[in-house]
């Protein structure tokens, strides 16, 4: 009987892969539901004996069973996209099937659990900070030094918390991670636990990623015996950006509203409920298993550039024709992710402006694109790596459209704890948008006699921009955490680079 | 049963969770489609909170409402890399076709960043959208 293999993962599920899926059962086909090789343009994949076919509807069914379809791709494993990545955190996508304990155990997983149950809390910790790893979720902190604040803090109970609420447009990596291979994240976050000496995770999903965390809650049951005594749950958000901040997400678990947290004290001595607490994103913890086998740490050492070492899942997104996730080692350009990998804009219009690193990342001009992939050679020309989106315009964007835009998302998604960001969001939007309407004369309650402080005449554009630069160095540097002080980076960049787009 | 004596048998069913509080309201959200004065006064009672304190969680997240909105929700995601896809030029015909009868929320971001346009209905994903498709999905829904 052919067996053929199909994504279950969201995203080939929103492009109607359990309509291609039934047309071979259909067909007496044998149909296996497997994670997501991440070639999103190809989805609905099928893949019969190693080989591709995609983008399928049903009835493409026949002509793939007949061998006539013009819809084959070849040998998936080895599509230039596939060839051109090292993938370790998503060795296994498109290989296995989600839930398959089997599946998980053939491919090496638990090797590393196994291997770290022997071990000192001391020697786990040291390992991790070997490898060089980096927290994943944007903010680039050393993973091994977290661990070890939260080992030596003293405290009865401790906690290990996954980041899962990956809210920034242009990233998918930890929903893929969660719904294709939730086995590895729960072990790097047994991994965690054994490090530091935890009892208990949580796991923070976005309500925005149900199949996600029905695939997490499955998991869970099936590896109860293999991870206890540690124990995970699943706690589910409820629509706030800002519960991505990991202060605001551990108010959240403790049922609270998600607002930010003044730092210090940092989560690693007083986290969740006051406890010491390892705070990692999704990727962070699913990296570790890889690095705890014999030999894995110094082969993460190996990878990479300068100080950003190992692998980077980077999704391409937005206007590109192959979008989809490219785990590769850091030192890439935008110009290899973009035109080499990426095949240039779906539109087929030159490229404008990428943002890099969801809504709070710079725009970048396509005179920048030779910049390695790297936390600080991006911290050194004003931009940010983030979650490791990469979302691609074409030249009908505004970037005046989208400097407002950040604006008013971080006026929407603001928690309202500190004034710059909860107050300047909104002066933000007010303001960009009297720079694109051309400046504005006073209001009548503003021309009155008694209103001594209000300004009478018209502010020229060189004004307002300069008020637009005072209102985001005070965001910047003001703001307690990065929705408030990163909103600048988009509306700073995109008014340098295209100015025009102001007027 | 009466709807209080509904809501305090799902805060017991949370009990031995630490932070029970966004468990529960996501309980109630679903069955009654809406967490209102009423579920708050319950709820503050039973998990020994102030009603503000249940208050100021539900009016912070964007997933709780305080009346509930029997209409079909289409979800339509309008983040940047949607918006990158054209996901703003479907709003004005998709509107159109809403009018009041189905409800149209704006969400950022789905996590089908690279086959937007995209929407949400329920736990229904739908991907590569083009008016036409979404009119479609409206008038379905």
């Amino acid at each position: 009987m052919t067996v053929v293999r199909i994504s279950d993962d969201a995203l080939a599920l929103a492009c109607g892969a359990d309509a291609v899926a039934a047309a071979f059962v259909a067909a007496g086909c044998m149909v296996e539901r497997v994670s997501s090789w991440g070639m999103h343009w190809l989805e609905p994949l099928a893949e019969i004996d190693g080989i591709g076919f995609g983008p399928l509807i049903s009835g493409d069914v026949g002509a793939v069973l007949a061998g006539t379809s013009d819809k084959r791709i070849g040998a998936i494993a080895d599509h230039p996209f596939i060839k051109r990545q090292q993938r370790l955190t998503f060795a296994r996508a498109g290989k296995t099937r989600p839930l398959s304990l089997d599946d998980y155990a053939a491919t090496g997983g638990w090797s590393a659990l196994k291997r770290v149950k022997s071990m000192a809390s001391s020697e786990i910790v040291a390992e991790v900070t070997h490898s060089g790893l980096r927290g994943r979720g944007g903010a680039g902190f050393p993973a091994g030094i977290k661990c070890r604040t939260v080992l030596e803090a003293p405290g009865p109970r401790k906690y290990v918390v996954c980041n899962a609420d990956e809210g920034d447009s242009g990233t998918f990596a930890d929903r893929m991670l969660m719904e294709g291979d939730p086995f590895q994240l729960l072990e790097g976050m047994a991994i965690a636990a054994q490090a530091v000496g935890a009892r208990q995770g949580y796991i923070y999903v976005r309500s925005e990623y149900p199949h996600a965390i029905s695939k997490l809650n499955a998991a869970i049951e099936l590896v109860r015996e293999h991870i206890a005594p540690f124990r995970i749950e699943v706690r589910v958000g409820a629509g706030a950006y800002v519960c991505g901040e990991e202060t605001a997400l551990l108010n959240s678990i403790e049922g609270k509203r998600g607002e930010v947290r003044a730092k210090p004290p940092l989560p690693a001595l007083e986290g969740l409920f006051g406890c010491p607490t390892v705070v990692h994103n999704v990727l962070t913890l699913a990296a570790i298993p890889h690095i705890m086998v014999p030999g894995g740490a110094s082969l993460y050492d190996s990878l990479g550039i300068d100080r950003s070492k190992g692998t980077m899942p980077i999704q391409l997104a937005g206007n590109i024709r192959h979008g989809g996730l490219f785990e590769t080692a850091f030192g890439i350009s935008l110009n290899e992710l973009i035109h080499d990998i990426g095949g240039g804009t779906a539109s087929g219009r030159p490229v404008k402006a990428v943002q890099v690193g969801g809504p709070l990342g710079a725009y970048i001009h396509p005179s920048q694109f030779d910049l390695p992939f790297d936390y600080e050679a991006y911290a050194g020309a004003d931009a940010l790596i983030g979650h490791g989106g990469v979302v691609v315009f074409d030249d009908q964007a505004n970037m005046g459209a989208l400097a407002r835009f950040a604006f008013q998302f971080c006026a929407a998604e603001s928690c309202g704890k500190c004034t710059p960001c909860r107050i300047g969001s909104t002066r933000g939007v007010e303001l960009i948008d009297r720079i694109r309407a051309g400046g504005r004369d006073a209001d009548p309650v503003e021309a009155l006699a008694q209103m001594h402080n209000a300004r009478k005449d018209r502010r020229s554009r060189a004004e307002d921009l300069q008020l637009l630069e005072d209102l985001c160095e005070t965001m910047q540097f003001g703001s307690l955490c990065a929705l408030g002080g990163f909103t600048p980076y988009p509306v700073r960049s995109a008014l340098k680079h295209w100015p025009e787009d102001f007027s | 049963m009466t709807r209080a004596a509904r809501i305090v048998e799902i805060c017991v069913s949370h009990r031995g969770r630490e932070g029970p509080l966004l468990p529960i309201l996501h309980d109630i959200q679903r069955e009654f489609g809406c967490v209102d004065a009423e579920a708050e006064r319950v709820i503050a009672h039973e998990l020994n909170l102030s009603r503000a304190e249940v208050h100021g969680v539900v009016s912070f997240y964007h997933d709780f409402s305080a009346e509930p909105d029997p209409r079909p929700c289409i979800e339509l995601c309008r983040a940047e890399a949607c918006q990158a896809r054209g996901a703003e030029e479907l709003i004005a015909s998709a509107e159109a076709a809403a009018g009041e009868r189905v409800r149209l929320k704006s969400v950022y971001c789905l996590g089908l960043c690279s086959v937007g346009p995209a929407a949400r209905i329920g736990d229904r994903l739908h991907a590569r959208l083009d008016a036409a498709a979404l009119v479609k999905l409206v008038q379905s829904a």
